[in-house]
């Protein structure tokens, strides 16, 4: 047997050291992506066809979302890449307890996007009957472009719902990279961990950023109130 | 060995596709042409499998192992035989393609004058309804030599209106019309299948399509049903409906007149320009908000739901025959 | 031109500590990292499923013997195939040489130690096995019959059978693939040995990277298409809902999007692996080594964009149809590339008829027909009266069983002995490669005359003129399910009782070849530096050891 020099804590013995390892991590992580960027994909492009089928009920039915908490979660999501890219970049400078308070508050953040969605939006709408499945009433104030309006909902729920399952996702990820950090597990030579979970939280930012137009401002609007 | 006990076989089922009962009845005007592409493909698989086949096995044979430790010498590449290869395969598929696509053009587009029946799929029959008014369930009665067109439409899932003996088939979808034509070319009775799995009884969705002489068919049309004709049946659903008092027939209405509007073009409220067919008009009847034109608001209501897809299948005839009132009323 | 630089090692059989002995107990095999070990249960589990399949398909012909049926009532047929192609394709076909063959010789033909990311890679056969669960609870719990291509509204608004759960099986499974393509793509790329460029590479690696560029890509648009039917059928509105403008046609080309490019998985790993048997087998270099590895790329790419000619009779524009027939044609033309360079590969070589060359020549002619009538369905004027009829079947039949079942029985006896450290006996595998290769052309072939003839596929009853031919295809269904029968006897027979393999009876060249037969857990002692091409038999002394 060939004697293994000492290799840093969190090697991996199929590679031949760290920089294989780190390098293969991260092209796995970017794979991984492009998975989901097809994932999604076809989500996406489903939308896109029936948007060009049904503009005036989807106009309808985006006019009907709460463009402000859309909004507002966009910027929390923004906020929160940015705390994450700060608690890599405190791994990178060897600043163990920034490290975990940037991913406490990455973690606040995605969980008050949720809050935001899943209170003040979704229930809102299931009150409000806009729940395809769940007691949709079409109005008479839509006349003849609402019998396609629960359409654009099965979409608004379907795609914001997966997003929300990979924020889920994400935040359980961020957890355990809370406690490896606080256990000191990540040195400026060894953080490969939490690059590789950032990329994915940027990339869940970054569906979000096209969500949120594509759902919420069709047809143009202004903040606060109708048209 | 094995090789050529491969291709005696294959070369007895080719010959036996020769033979009438292994041939499916050319029955229609396109029939042969798709049979003559259809050899063709079976010559060249045939062919090209023969020369594969039996190459491997002539190679194995004349170079089979003699001693353990014979080192074969490199044969080196060779980009001619590369080229050649990949060349020639290419240009057989692309005279396949044109072959093939030029005859499916003309396969799928029916001759202006076809005579127009009307098919309606649903688990596990097939309605047949023609124009005149005769009505019929898994039987298909048509003239001889004479292009027919089917509009089509399903109730209920997907089902595929097949005629074998005439080469033709076509999916049947629900919320749209397909269409398929053809021209029988002999008079007899054959198979008529549903070939796209619809459940329970997809198997059993048979009928039977009736060749028969151009005489015999008006003769079997005029002791049919004695029910009204597609056409009257429109119309009385139109004045039932209340669509005549939005389409007026001078246009001074809330709703375009439908004098005349079959088969021309017509500009949307989003720009597009569209010629009204059968499909147009089952939009408007079912989906009015995505064919509004341009000069007129977007109030018609919709009547999916309370018209079935035959009641729709009769509206559109009624609206077509508007179009040959019009050129009555010019010709006066 | 010198030979690699390591040492072949001669040992009695089990007397080495090798991957199967290293550790005992159960704990040890559901647990471990072993790439090697997780190829075997992945063996273990798809063999399950190929039975069960298999087993559904011995109904059917069974039933097809007479006119109107002679084993079930029609809902249960509609139930047998759907679930035999369910099973079959995403349960068997799909995972086969990957994640078996693939699984165990990626890493020791690229001289690494193990996959990239081997604990990964056990989560994927648990992902695998717990969507297979799924769908054998479907099965038992009344079975499903949407046809394994789930068209809607059938599927979505109709059916009263276990939809959900067999979609939700292979939604699950699907996320085997993924993450099993994704482990490979990492590992090729950045875990060669030194020396091993890409031009240097087996070309089963080069298929195998082809392969799971579709896993990759074409996986995920299944699961969130399945997953779309799920919510249709659960929450009774959806995407696919004519009732809120939705379309039907719209799952189809979803579906299709992905499961054209899924028949290139099931045939891109198993022409990697001719390519492997023609060259030992002949003794010789791969004639076109770059034609034979950019065709694999090729195949991956353009089999993205055909995916229409499933829906030439939709009713789909003219115009889409021609785009998707030119593609279509396209396509076929890498496979005729890598049919020549094998074919011109046997030219002067030194030919020996061992059990796994039988069948890498069965698989080359059934090939070779099955991918020319796949022009008949690329021409647009055949295809609408071909498509939906028994030619398809026919068709799809001799490319998956001609092809990808023969090319996976033959990987599987030639490295056999690699991974189990025992040969078996080789009278019974030839004989067995002839049963299968017959028992597949009787079965199969009458079902070209059937679908020209005109019967639909998926019918449980047929007219009675076409019995002689569904007759003629049971009879050969019979012999067919026999010929598989026989190597699972022989083989599992040789892993106990059969004799000692040296680390390379077939005198190959490839790294794995290197090796004891089984290999010890980490391989290689010393990770290889490799300087010459692969399959550099002319310049080489390998022999049968």
């Amino acid at each position: 047997m060939t004697v293994h020099s000492a290799h840093p804590p969190g090697f991996a013995h199929q590679f031949e050291d760290m920089e294989q390892q780190r390098e293969a991590g991260s092209l796995g992580m970017w794979v991984f992506l492009l998975t989901e960027i097809m994932f999604f994909g076809g989500l996406f492009a489903s939308y896109i066809i029936y948007r060009a089928l049904y503009l005036p009920a989807f106009e309808i039915g985006s006019h009907l979302l709460e463009v402000q908490f859309g909004a507002l979660n966009t910027a929390v999501l923004i906020l929160s890449s940015l705390t994450m890219a700060l608690a890599i970049h405190s791994a990178q400078v060897g600043k163990r307890r920034a490290q975990v308070w940037f991913l406490i508050t990455t973690m606040i953040l995605g969980a008050a996007f949720l809050a935001i969605k899943f209170t003040f939006e979704w229930h809102h709408d299931y009150i409000e009957h806009l729940v395809p499945g769940f007691g949709f009433i079409i109005r008479p104030e839509w006349g003849a472009a609402g019998q396609h309006v629960p359409m654009f909902f099965c979409f608004y729920f379907f795609m914001t719902g997966l997003h929300a399952l990979h924020m889920i996702i994400g935040i359980g990820l961020l957890t355990v990279l809370t406690v490896m950090a606080h256990r000191g597990r990540f040195t400026p030579e060894y953080y490969a961990p939490l690059e590789v979970s950032g990329l994915y939280w940027h990339f869940v930012d970054i569906i979000w950023i096209f969500l949120f137009p594509l759902l919420y401002l069709i047809g143009g609007r202004y903040i606060g109130g109708g048209h | 060995m094995i090789g050529s006990l491969q291709f005696g076989w294959d070369f007895l089922c080719f010959a036996a596709i020769q033979a009438p009962q292994l041939r499916p009845e050319a029955a229609s005007s396109i029939a042969e042409g798709v049979d003559h592409l259809y050899f063709a493909l079976t010559f060249i698989t045939l062919f090209f499998t023969f020369v594969i086949f039996s190459t491997i096995l002539f190679f194995m044979v004349k170079y089979r192992r003699r001693a353990e430790n014979e080192r074969p010498p490199d044969t080196g590449e060779h980009l001619g035989l590369e080229l050649a290869w990949t060349i020639i395969p290419t240009l057989i598929c692309a005279g396949l393609f044109v072959w093939a696509s030029s005859l499916y053009f003309e396969n799928s587009r029916p001759p202006s004058a076809s005579t127009e029946i009307f098919v309606i799929g649903k688990q596990w029959m097939w309605h047949i309804q023609h124009p005149e008014g005769v009505r019929e369930i898994n039987e298909l009665h048509v003239p001889l030599g004479v292009p027919v067109k089917l509009t089509m439409t399903s109730e209920d899932v997907i089902h595929d209106f097949y005629i074998p003996a005439f080469r033709v088939k076509k999916d049947v979808l629900p919320g749209r019309y397909t269409s398929l034509w053809f021209q029988a070319t002999k008079i007899g009775t054959y198979h008529l299948f549903c070939a796209q799995y619809c459940g329970a009884d997809h198997a059993e969705m048979l009928g039977w399509v009736y060749v028969m002489s151009p005489a015999d068919y008006e003769a079997w049309l005029a002791g049919g049903s004695t029910s009204q004709s597609m056409q009257q049946a429109g119309e009385a659903i139109f004045n039932k409906l209340g669509c005549a008092s939005c389409h007026l027939s001078d246009g001074t209405g809330r709703g375009p007149s439908l004098v005349g509007i079959y088969g021309k073009e017509e500009t949307l409220k989003s720009g597009d320009k569209r010629v009204v067919d059968e499909a147009f008009i089952r939009q408007a009847i079912v989906n009015p908000n995505s064919v509004v034109l341009a000069k007129y608001p977007a109030i018609m209501p919709t009547f999916q739901g309370q018209v079935t897809e035959e009641q729709v299948l009769q509206l559109v005839a009624y609206v077509k025959s508007l179009a040959s009132e019009e050129r009555k009323t010019d010709a006066k | 031109m010198s030979t690699a630089t390591i040492d072949v090692h001669e040992a009695p059989a089990g007397s080495h500590v090798n991957y199967l002995n290293a550790k005992y107990g159960v704990k040890s095999w559901l647990l471990t990292t072993d790439h090697k070990r997780i190829a075997l249960l992945y063996l273990v589990s798809i063999t399950l499923m190929f039975f069960v399949g298999g087993f559904f398909a011995v109904l059917m012909r069974l039933h097809l013997i007479e006119p109107q049926g002679a084993l079930v009532q029609p809902e249960t047929y509609n139930k047998l195939f759907t679930m035999h192609g369910v099973i079959m394709v995403f349960f068997f076909l799909v995972p086969s040489i990957p994640a078996t063959l693939g699984n165990f010789l990626v890493p020791m033909m690229i001289g690494a130690r193990d996959l990239a990311f081997p604990k990964l890679n056990l989560l994927s056969w648990y992902i695998y096995v717990i969507g297979a669960c799924f769908t054998l609870y479907a099965v038992i719990s009344g079975g499903v019959d949407t046809g394994w291509t789930f068209y809607t509204p059938y599927s979505s608004s109709f059916s009263h059978t276990s939809v959900i759960p067999t979609a939700l099986g292979v939604f699950i499974t699907g996320f085997s693939s993924i993450l099993t393509g994704l482990n490979f793509v990492v590992t090729i790329h950045k875990m060669r040995a030194p020396g091993l460029t890409w031009f240097r590479l087996p070309l089963f690696i080069w298929a195998i990277y082809a392969t799971s560029i579709i896993f990759i890509l074409g996986t995920p648009v299944i699961a969130i298409t399945l997953f779309l039917l799920g919510l249709e059928r659960l929450l009774h509105i959806g995407i696919f809902d004519p009732a809120i403008g939705g379309d039907p046609i719209l799952f189809q080309h979803l579906f299709w999007f992905y499961s054209h490019p899924a028949v290139y998985i099931m045939i891109l790993p198993g022409m990697g692996v001719m390519s492997e048997l023609v060259t030992c087998f002949s003794r010789k270099k791969i004639f076109g080594y770059s034609f034979v590895a950019f065709s694999s790329l090729s195949i991956a790419i353009i089999s993205f964009l055909v995916w229409g000619h499933h829906m030439f009779v939709t009713g789909q524009s003219i115009y889409a149809g021609l785009i998707f027939s030119v593609l279509s044609f396209m396509v076929a033309i890498p496979s005729a590339v890598k049919v020549f360079n094998w074919t011109a590969t046997l030219y002067k070589g030194s030919i020996s008829y061992d059990a796994p060359m039988l069948y890498a020549l069965g698989f080359i002619g059934l090939f070779t027909m099955g991918g020319l009538t796949g022009l008949f369905l690329a021409s647009l004027a055949t295809d609408v009266h071909l498509n939906g009829t028994y030619f398809i079947v026919a068709h799809f039949h001799y490319i998956m069983v001609g092809g990808a079942v023969m090319a996976y029985l033959g990987g599987i006896h030639f490295w056999w002995p690699k991974i189990t450290g025992r040969l078996y006996p080789d009278g019974w595998a030839r004989f067995a490669a002839l049963v299968i290769f017959v028992g597949f052309n009787l079965t199969f072939f009458p079902q070209f005359m059937l679908g020209y003839l005109g019967m639909p596929r998926r019918f449980a009853v047929y007219p009675a003129e076409f019995q002689v031919l569904n007759v003629m295809s049971s009879a050969g269904a019979s012999i067919l399910g026999i010929g598989y029968l026989i190597p699972l006897i022989y083989l599992t027979w040789s892993m106990r009782y059969g004799p000692a393999a040296g680390p390379n009876p077939w005198g190959a060249k490839g790294l794995e070849w290197t090796t004891p037969s089984p290999p010890p857990t980490e391989n290689f002692e010393e990770i290889p530096v490799v300087t010459e091409d692969a399959y550099d038999y002319a310049h080489s002394t390998v022999t049968r050891v």
